[in-house]
């Protein structure tokens, strides 16, 4: 074993050690948040995941970019397979070490080229309309600063990663060419040997330069994309899964109902003894860690597309409600609360009002349109419904207007000012 | 309901009326067609009348769960005292509301609305239907959130325009992609939050854009959204539920 292997088996170890510490961090963040209790109907769930977060069922309503982003996610995939021999050849000191399997390797390693060429023209497209063509969702105000720097820095990252493992086969194609013995005949690359004779004027050392260069570049830079994940939207290429396992099966009409004030309802109406060691327990969400687990993981599984935002018709027609915005506080909220050595401002800084003001909140219809246009399911509507809980039943403080509704269903069953014994008065007019 | 327990009758279905289906001048004509609508198919229903009381719905999504299990509890005690299986209503608020977000309250009913409950009856061929005088007529529908999106009901409404021999027109955006009208989540009761348009108007202008002369409703929110759309765009598109439409090409 060389030096470079042991640097090599460091640098892994960093990566995956650093991986695991985030995934750590990550799942302490989303814990911040209440129980779900009992997960049913553990097939179905199973079954929808293999839809919308494998086969990414709602990506395609928009076929161009359906398939783009499926180009991409399966080029990714299918390049990672890779790995498994760069890590062989790394730990061991070999070279391409699977290339024995003779033209199933040359057909492989073609497979890939292609789908890396074809990653790199999809995020080309990708960056055009994010930053050259006016499409409203990329250009809301909360996609303004690091959310955009963000997804440039995602799509950038690709295409180096993409542009380091054709080169580095481009090189190897090209050393293959002259027989040096390091570089055993591995078969013919479809896209990269295109680009050998590039090579043609080199000097040897040089073009083996180039080769480890873009061999070392590429395995680093994979090691350090999977560390930046944490810190980034990009999140979602993990947590679509759970997220879309998770998802609400019932009809997304259906709020969840809250057990507490069916206890304490019953009481009231006689029904039940009052429960008198109930504990006190606060009514809706005021901060991120009066949220379930669940709306937790749906904020930082959100990859910041917009789709919702686009959809939501409170945003189309000018209110500050953005359901992206939503999820995007809820997750920066969360991940404050992880810091220790907070300082008390912040601490006190709730997710109502510092992050999610209630000119957003009371602007929502509830209409499900972000709910429904999701490709992963997130939910930001349960989120708004939760938060307004907490502003009706800890703060009375709806809007006067709804007060005044809310007061007519208490005195006459009914929210405008009729009498019940005017209900039947249809009948005859 | 109360007067089928003095005659010992079972009525085969409750019609749950609603709010606004009670007090609201526009809804009040759809309750209306819909009950000769079901006296033509000679279903015998039954009304809660005065002991009716609101779903919970607007205090639901008001934030207001203590309200809306007060009314649903007691909503559920005068429905389980009558010993309701079948409950259909014209207010998709209140079908989401019986439906979905009772059943964990201890109230199960098999609840539809009324477009479900209409296609079943012509199935059935309990209520005849030719056309009449919307045939070859031009009519777009609105889908109601909360019976589209919430709860995947598209096409028996669009089934029973079909019925009437109009065509059909779609929105640029329905079904899953409709727009809402801009009422619910108790909108309805609420001024709008600052913005550069109102929701209603936005869904009015596309429903101008089909160059129909009618809008199928199927809930009395949007019904009252869209009609008061139209009368600000200055518009001759007239706004009915499909239950209205249904009651006039029977001549009802």
């Amino acid at each position: 074993m060389g030096i470079d292997n042991i640097i090599f088996l460091l640098a892994v170890s960093l990566g995956i050690g650093l991986f695991v510490r985030n995934s750590k961090r990550l799942s302490r963040a989303i814990l911040q948040g209440k129980s779900i209790g009992k997960v049913d109907r553990k097939k179905e769930r199973f079954l929808h995941m293999l839809r919308l977060a494998f086969g990414q069922q709602k990506m395609h309503k928009n076929l161009l970019v359906g398939v783009m982003h499926f180009v991409v996610y399966l080029g990714f995939i299918l390049i990672n397979i890779e790995l498994v021999e760069i890590l062989i050849d790394g730990i061991f000191g070999t070279h391409r070490v699977l290339s024995f399997l003779g033209v199933s390797y040359a057909i492989a390693i073609s497979t890939f080229e292609v789908f890396a060429v074809s990653v790199i023209g999809a995020v080309v497209i990708f960056w055009f309309r994010r930053n050259v063509l006016i499409i409203a969702r990329f250009r809301s105000a909360e996609m303004k600063g690091w959310p955009k720097l963000d997804a440039n820095l995602i799509l950038v990252i690709e295409v180096v990663l993409m542009l380091l493992f054709l080169t580095m086969n481009a090189a190897d194609y090209a050393l293959q060419l002259r027989e040096e013995p390091q570089y055993p005949s591995s078969g013919h690359f479809l896209v990269s040997s295109l680009f050998a004779p590039l090579f043609d004027s080199w000097t040897t050392s040089s073009i083996v330069l180039v080769e480890r260069s873009a061999w070392w570049a590429h395995i680093l830079g994979i090691l350090a994309f999977l560390n930046y994940l944490y810190y980034s939207k990009h999140l979602h290429i993990l947590l679509a899964f759970p997220n879309t396992f998770y998802a609400q099966l019932t009809p997304k009409g259906q709020f969840a109902s809250n057990e507490v004030v069916t206890k304490e309802v019953r009481a009231m109406l006689s029904m039940q003894e009052p429960n008198t060691a109930q504990e006190i327990e606060r009514f809706g969400a005021k901060d991120v860690t009066d949220l379930s687990w669940l709306q937790l993981m749906n904020a930082y599984s959100c990859t910041e597309c917009g789709r919702c935002t686009e959809a939501c018709p409170a945003n189309q027609t000018g209110k500050l409600l953005s359901p992206r915005k939503i999820m995007m506080d809820t997750r920066d909220r969360a991940e404050i609360l992880t810091k220790s050595n907070l300082s008390t401002s912040i601490q006190e800084a709730t997710l109502l009002d510092h992050h999610i003001s209630r000119e957003e909140l009371w602007a929502c219809t509830s209409c499900n349109a972000c709910v429904e246009v999701c490709p992963i399911e997130i939910n930001p509507l349960s989120i708004i419904m939760k938060m307004r809980e907490y502003i009706v039943l800890e703060e009375a403080a709806a809007p006067a207007d709804l007060n005044a509704m809310m007061a007519n269903i208490e005195n006459n069953g009914a929210p405008w000012a009729f009498n019940a014994q005017d209900r039947m008065n249809w009948v005859n007019d | 309901m109360a007067e089928c327990i003095r005659t010992q009758e079972v009525p085969e279905v409750l019609f749950w009326v609603g709010c606004a289906g009670s007090f609201d001048d526009r809804a009040k004509k759809v309750t209306k067609a819909f009950a000769k609508l079901l006296i033509d198919a000679k279903v015998s229903f039954a009304v809660l009348g005065q002991e009716e009381s609101c779903s919970g719905d607007p205090a639901k999504r008001s934030g207001n769960e203590f309200l809306f299990q007060m009314q649903a509890l007691s909503n559920i005690e005068v429905l389980n005292g009558y010993e309701v299986k079948n409950i259909v209503t014209t207010c998709p608020h209140c079908f989401n509301t019986l439906k979905n977000e009772y059943p964990s309250l201890g109230g199960n009913y098999k609840v539809l609305h009324h477009t479900e409950f209409l296609k079943q009856l012509i199935e059935e061929g309990r209520l005849t239907l030719n056309g009449g005088i919307f045939k070859g007529k031009r009519i777009t529908y609105h889908d109601p959130c909360y019976l589209g999106r919430a709860n995947e009901i598209y096409e028996a409404p669009r089934a029973l325009i079909k019925k009437l021999d109009a065509e059909l027109v779609e929105m640029r955006r329905c079904k899953k992609d409709a727009l809402c009208c801009g009422a619910g989540g108790a909108q309805m009761f609420k001024e709008a939050e600052k913005g550069n348009k109102e929701i209603n108007i936005e869904r009015s202008e596309e429903v101008i854009e089909t160059q129909t002369q009618l809008v199928a409703a199927a809930c009395p929110f949007c019904n009252t959204m869209l009609s008061d759309g139209m009368t600000q765009k200055g518009s001759s598109v007239s706004v009915k539920d499909i239950a209205q439409l249904i009651a006039e090409a029977k001549d009802l």
